[in-house]
């Protein structure tokens, strides 16, 4: 009897020092939850979800102030991977932040610019190039369809555009329970 | 001695060779106008190199070979280019992709052809006259060879290195032509990779349903130490890693390649490209491509890149009664395509018109029934029952934990599936998936890096705006006169309602 609970408190002692001493030894700076949050979020950097950007949304979803569906952007796989993340249960998008809508790229019509440098000041990413009095243009490979652009603009000519499908960016689709599109030939053994 | 290592599963599948190779290679017509896609390999897409209105003469650079996987494009006659656009090309979306359009002007007109003499050529520079002629892997997946012709990084010798003339898909009979016709110049191309490659030991696996073809390379192949090593007719043995498995028993590692294991792997069409371009000049503008299936006279053409389908389904006497689909590739591995105006790649090895009775009869795909036939089909040693619940369900992570990528998309589960589940278009989907996750992942990345730097530069600028201004300002502007007069204005907010006071607080503030 008294060997043990002699042995069981040695062994909580032990267990204790030790855990202890990893507390202190392998202490986390920040807050790592933070970084895995914003890595799932689409860095469009919009504002939609009410916050100045994608990591403030995820500072406030890690301190429990803003929910996890809040990101059009970031859509129906974002939500889900963030309930993932935080075992919660996945929900559908707040209508209030806006619709999850295929990706798009800001496109300037270059004959009406007037070279006023808002958007550039707008833009989250500096994706536009351009100086004070002269033509604006947009990166298109760096625009992250952000849409803050386009309330600056005085002329409005600035335009979102589809990003069009090419060979390089093509997928093969869902399956559909459909043997019209199954394996290009299946042949039958005679 | 010439001892075989099967591999895993595989089928038996019906063979249609003989509607196609019985009778010799004929060489294409000329026709008026070839569109020359730009993008005929595997990597970086060429750079047009002409203008609409410019002449161009028959090998004439027209797409420089841009990056190190990337392949040149030369004009495949002279003529005028009437065009540089988008034009439908071969490819399961139906999309267009550029092309340099030429109009040929009947005379077909070589440039000046420069044989090089290899012996005498630093590896290096033989690649990139290899890279520059346009050369890339003619069984289908026209992959640069330049690149597979560079060991380092890989491994320091090679063992083992094979030609590819199995030819595993029902239909096709490229490869058996070329070998029965061709064996002494695809020796001749063999010679070129062996200088280069430096192999222990050279096979050449064919597959015994061609005894021609191996008769040939066997009777080519004497007094070179090449090996000619006849494979059971058993597909994929055409499938390089099951290749390399069935010749010299070693297995490709899952994110590796042959080479890793120290051994390398070329088709005999390859080869045979690989002489033209080094002994005689030439840049690869045609290949040898099978027309069979539902049209009259099926055969072997030798077409120049560009060439529309079209105009070799007519010159094999056009289509025999009803097509239901145009295939390129075989059966098993080929897709089908939404027009036959698409023009000859270098990937076209064979042109299918497939009627109702080639194809299966239309029923929906029935639920899984676990019974394993696709397992025991997989040539690849996967659990293709496994990588379809998790494709189905979108769950890519476990797909890729049951090594997805190592999938070489053959069809034998799709084949052997009682339930007509269209297995392989599910892994394609999830592989496409995760490579269009990836690239996103990278560009949030990057937008993540960039707005990071914004913030930074915008926060220094601040800074430095302060800094600036504090200079200016001379002493004059000292705390201890300012203070009476914010509290004299406070003072003087304090009647007035609680938000405007606020805002004049703020107001005084900021002057200050």
């Amino acid at each position: 009897m008294l060997v043990a609970v002699m042995a069981l408190g040695m062994l909580a002692g032990a267990s204790g020092l030790l855990l202890g001493f990893a507390a202190i030894r392998f202490k986390v700076e920040g807050d790592p939850i933070v970084e895995k949050i914003d890595a799932i979020l689409p860095q469009t950097q919009c504002g939609q979800c009410g916050f100045a950007g994608c990591r403030p949304y995820a500072e406030a979803i890690a301190a429990g102030e803003a929910d996890i569906n809040q990101c059009p952007p970031g859509g129906e796989n974002g939500i889900v991977a963030l309930a993932e993340l935080l075992g919660r249960d996945p929900k559908p998008l707040n209508p209030e932040n806006g619709a999850e809508k295929p990706k798009m790229v800001a496109l300037i019509d270059e004959r009406n610019c007037i070279g006023c440098t808002l958007c550039i000041q707008a833009c989250p990413v500096d994706a536009i190039l351009g100086a004070a009095k002269h033509m604006h243009t947009v990166i298109a490979r760096e625009c992250t369809g952000c849409e803050l652009c386009l309330p600056p603009c005085p002329v409005d000519c600035i335009q979102m555009t589809p990003i069009p499908q090419m060979i390089a960016t093509w997928k093969w689709t869902y399956p559909v329970a459909d043997a019209k599109t199954g394996p290009s030939v299946v042949e039958i053994e005679a | 001695m010439s001892r075989l290592f099967p591999f895993h599963g595989g089928l038996k599948t019906v063979r249609h060779k003989t509607e196609s190779n019985r009778e010799a290679v004929r060489a294409s017509a000329l026709p008026p106008r070839l569109t020359v896609p730009l993008r005929q390999h595997i990597g970086a897409i060429a750079k047009p190199l002409v203008q609409a209105g410019d002449r161009v003469l028959k090998g004439q650079m027209i797409g420089q070979p841009d990056g190190y996987i990337s392949a040149g494009v030369h004009a495949p006659t002279s003529g005028r280019v009437a065009a540089v656009e988008q034009r439908p090309v071969p490819h399961p979306s139906g999309l267009p992709d550029w092309c340099v359009v030429i109009d040929s002007d009947g005379e077909d007109r070589w440039i000046d052809r420069q044989p090089v003499d290899y012996r005498r050529l630093h590896p290096s520079e033989l690649r990139n006259a290899l890279r520059n002629a346009g050369v890339v892997g003619l069984g289908g997946a026209a992959f640069p060879s330049a690149v597979k012709l560079n060991l380092s990084g890989h491994c320091e010798h090679l063992q083992t290195l094979i030609l590819n003339g199995a030819e595993c898909e029902p239909w096709i009979t490229c490869d058996d032509r070329i070998m029965r016709e061709r064996a002494a110049e695809i020796v001749a191309g063999l010679d070129v990779m062996a200088h280069v490659l430096e192999p222990r030991e050279v096979l050449i696996g064919i597959e015994d349903d061609k005894p021609e073809a191996i008769a040939a390379m066997t009777a080519a192949c004497a007094e070179t130490g090449y090996q000619v090593r006849p494979v059971p007719t058993r597909y994929p043995s055409g499938s390089v890693k099951q290749l390399v498995k069935l010749l010299t028993g070693k297995e490709t590692p899952v994110d590796g390649l042959p080479v890793d294991v120290g051994v390398q792997c070329f088709n005999v069409a390859t080869a045979y490209t690989i002489h033209r371009a080094v002994d005689f000049g030439e840049p690869v503008i045609s290949r040898i491509v099978t027309v069979t299936g539902r049209v009259n006279q099926p055969q072997n053409i030798e077409a120049l890149l560009g060439t529309p389908f079209a105009e070799l389904v007519d010159q094999s006497g056009g289509y025999r009664d009803e097509i239901q689909r145009l295939i390129m590739g075989g059966p098993m591995m080929g897709f089908a395509l939404h027009s036959d105006e698409v023009p000859v790649t270098k990937a076209t090895n064979c042109i299918l018109a497939a009627g109702a009775a080639e194809l299966a009869p239309e029923q929906p795909a029935m639920p899984c029934i676990r019974c394993g036939a696709c397992v025991d089909a997989c040539p690849a040693d996967l659990l293709p029952q496994q990588l379809y619940w998790h494709a189905r369900a979108k769950e890519f992570d476990k797909a890729q934990d049951y090594h997805l990528f190592s999938c070489i998309e053959c069809g034998c589960c799709s084949y052997v599936c009682p339930s007509r589940i269209p297995l392989v278009q599910y892994y394609r989907y999830a592989k496409n998936e995760i490579w269009a996750q990836e690239k996103e992942k990278q560009k949030a990345e990057l937008a993540r890096q960039r707005h990071q730097a914004r913030q930074e530069r915008l926060e220094r600028e601040k800074q430095e705006r302060e800094a600036k201004l504090r200079q200016k300002t001379p002493p004059r502007a000292e705390p201890v006169a300012e203070k009476p007069s914010i509290e004299a204005a406070v003072a003087r907010a304090k009647p007035f309602p609680a938000p405007a006071l606020d805002t004049i607080a703020e107001t005084v503030n900021r002057s200050d």
